[in-house]
């Protein structure tokens, strides 16, 4: 891999974890009034599938969805902005952390309906296509969204009229506490289901971020030469509860050793020692790139807490677009 | 130049005259193309004209197709979506009430969602529990959508082309007893505003308020009151959401009576959304407590021997505002009404021109 690329990933993922550790350690002030649903152990997909599209490439999330907005260039302060419910957020505060947007970067929203993103995405590309432009259009979804039927009928029509759409789903095994495995059988891969739709399907490593971003990069050149929608299935794991700040490997739907397996997989410090160990970067080089990120992390945090929150008279306001 | 059409050649109109304006408008749905009568002839020899991009049939997935619609609309194209049946679209729920209705204020003002959906409402022969369901009530509870229901030919076009060219999701609702009615509708482009009622009939005594096929029903009951001296005014609320409150007031502070028509189920619906606002508003003026003529709340059914007990028509309302103007009330009989053709298929006497 291109080591500038290399290090490139390096830093998106350490960002977004320094960004989700932050807001696990400031949620309990109870000033993000707000469910968050952190990505930390699941960086490498988000990071690696965006750094594939170019800027004015579009994306959709879900109810996760903080790694795929900041990976897709999404405004930190904005986000956080968001979290605290200030009028500097990226929706004005009405959509918080399950509804972020950042129009300027292509990444077009995140719901937490699990799945209706899915053929809002098929739909953008559908667009794309119609109007004959060549964006690319990634659509993130969880494996919980491959039991909705919504997945099936835009998968369906995105094969019907060979989109250039990239599915990508972040199997993390668990629909918040229910396991893939009273949910789907256990004999059956997500990506070998699909593939039975007519579509170019693969599984990949999802806590190698260089596996992410070659599967995806070559799925988004593909799907921009005109040649048809892509499903890749990457694994990995998401470290803390379904939502909130909290560690639950007490609650017993899941064991500290596995947990602990996940953990010993970090993507970020995989791709930390690799980078080490192919003499690409020094640890000085390393320790330079914290100090930087947590002074824009701090910063933002900072603008956030302290931007005012928006004036009632908002709460009529755009309830239509003119 | 206006001239006499039929309702769905108004309809066939303003879709033919919006996608020749402007190319991201398209139109999509379950056998629109393939369909031999061509979704009641409004959209017949549209795809030889524009093509299989822009005039599509899809598969058989509401809800994916309504996030379709919802994603291409996000991205600078102009859908429609049309169900032959109302009943269908409540698969796509989902997609309309969370995302379509939600997006530009849940994300603080930023996308429009230029979307129509189209659908089919109202009776037929034998049509049934799952075909013949009046849902309005379902999509005008929602902030975020619009919601119209036109009854003219003249309203069929104005207010689809302005549906077309709105930035928000407008939910256009046929009653499938209007589509063959004719009234005058000039050429060209014009636009009816959302948002707005009509006085389809003025008068002095009582302020009769409806929606979609019952506006013909309440315009012949007014015709049969007048010629005991009753005058009644009609109004044709048009859109359902946003509500043209202040129209419907001014009316009844005029007549200080109310009678409130829909097409659809008593409680919790349009009706009650009417008698409510006169309570709230008009309170003080008011001559005699506020009536309603809807349907019982009760799913609508299939044989024509209970079928004629379900559906409300002109008699119904003549008798509630005879009850409320201290009056006996009379029967068809005694109205000379009769029923040249059975109560299942539309009443020739509602063929126009309105």
């Amino acid at each position: 891999m291109d080591p500038v690329v290399a290090k490139d990933l390096y830093v998106r993922m350490l960002r977004i974890r320094t960004v989700e550790e932050k807001i696990a350690e400031l949620y309990p002030e109870q000033q993000m009034r707000c469910p968050v649903h952190l990505s930390v152990g699941q960086e490498a997909v988000a990071v690696g599938a965006c750094a594939a599209l170019e800027s004015e490439d579009y994306a959709f999330s879900t109810h996760r969805s903080h790694a795929h907005y900041l990976a897709k260039g999404g405004n930190l302060k904005a986000m956080l902005g968001e979290l605290y419910g200030r009028v500097t957020g990226c929706c004005q505060g009405k959509g918080g952390s399950m509804h972020l947007v950042d129009r300027s970067v292509g990444f077009l929203g995140a719901v937490p309906i699990v799945g209706s993103t899915i053929p809002i995405g098929v739909g953008a590309a559908f667009g794309t296509l119609l109007r004959k432009d060549r964006r690319v259009t990634i659509v993130f979804l969880g494996d919980g969204a491959t039991e909705e039927g919504v997945f099936h009928e835009a998968v369906n029509f995105a094969v019907l009229k060979r989109l250039p759409v990239v599915f990508v789903c972040e199997n993390n095994f668990f629909s918040v506490y229910s396991s893939l495995d009273v949910r789907q059988p256990s004999t059956r891969e997500i990506y070998e289901l699909v593939r039975g739709y007519g579509l170019e399907s693969h599984q990949g490593d999802g806590n190698d971020v260089e596996a992410v971003y070659g599967l995806t990069k070559a799925a988004v050149e593909k799907a921009r030469a005109g040649r048809g929608p892509t499903f890749l299935e990457f694994k990995t794991y998401r470290w803390r509860e379904h939502c909130g700040p909290h560690y639950d490997n007490h609650v017993g739907y899941r064991s500290e050793q596995e947990f602990e397996e996940w953990k010993g997989r970090c993507p970020v410090a995989r791709l930390k020692q690799r980078l080490l160990q192919r003499g690409l970067v020094t640890q000085q080089d390393l320790d330079g790139t914290e100090a930087t990120l947590t002074g824009e992390i701090e910063e933002a945090v900072a603008f956030a807490k302290s931007s005012p929150f928006p004036d009632p008279q908002l709460l009529g306001a755009h309830l239509y677009a003119p | 130049m206006t001239r006499d059409l039929r309702f769905f050649q108004a309809i066939h109109e303003a879709t033919d005259l919006c996608m020749a304006r402007d190319p991201s408008v398209y139109l999509m749905g379950l056998h629109v193309p393939a369909d031999p009568k061509g979704i009641f002839g409004t959209v017949s020899g549209l795809q030889q004209k524009y093509g299989p991009d822009r005039v599509m049939d899809m598969p058989t997935s509401e809800n994916g197709m309504t996030g379709v619609a919802i994603g291409s609309a996000l991205v600078g194209m102009r859908p429609i979506m049309v169900h032959q049946r109302i009943e269908f679209a409540l698969l796509a729920v989902e997609q309309i009430i969370n995302q379509a209705a939600n997006w530009h204020y849940m994300f603080g003002g930023k996308d429009a969602m230029p979307l129509v959906i189209r659908m089919m409402i109202g009776r037929g022969w034998g049509q049934g529990p799952q075909h013949s369901q009046s849902l309005q009530a379902v999509f005008a509870h929602v902030p975020g959508l619009k919601v119209v229901m036109p009854v003219t030919p003249y309203d069929a076009k104005g207010l689809l082309i302005a549906a077309i060219e709105d930035n928000n999701p407008v939910i256009y609702l046929e009653h499938r007893w209007l589509h063959n009615i004719f009234g005058p509708v000039p050429e060209g482009h014009y636009t009816v505003p959302i948002g707005k009622a009509r006085t389809a009939r003025p008068g002095r005594d009582v302020t009769i308020v409806a929606t979609s096929y019952m506006v013909l029903e309440s315009l012949r009951a007014a015709d049969l009151l007048a010629r005991d001296g009753i005058e009644a005014e009609v109004v044709d609320v048009r859109s359902l959401r946003p509500l043209d409150t202040e129209h419907i007031l001014a009316s009844i502070q005029k007549t200080g009576r109310l009678m409130a028509v829909d097409g659809a189920w008593r409680s919790l619906g349009f009706a009650a959304e009417v008698l409510a606002l006169a309570a709230e508003r008009t309170y003080g003026t008011l001559k005699a407590a506020p009536q309603r003529v809807t349907f019982p709340d009760l799913p609508s059914p299939s044989t024509p021997a209970l079928a004629q007990h379900f559906y409300p028509r002109a008699v119904h309302i003549v008798n509630g505002v005879r009850t409320m103007m201290g009056l006996q009330e009379v029967t068809e009989e005694q109205l000379g009404i009769q029923h040249e053709t059975p109560l299942d298929v539309p009443d020739k006497a509602f063929t126009g021109p309105f």
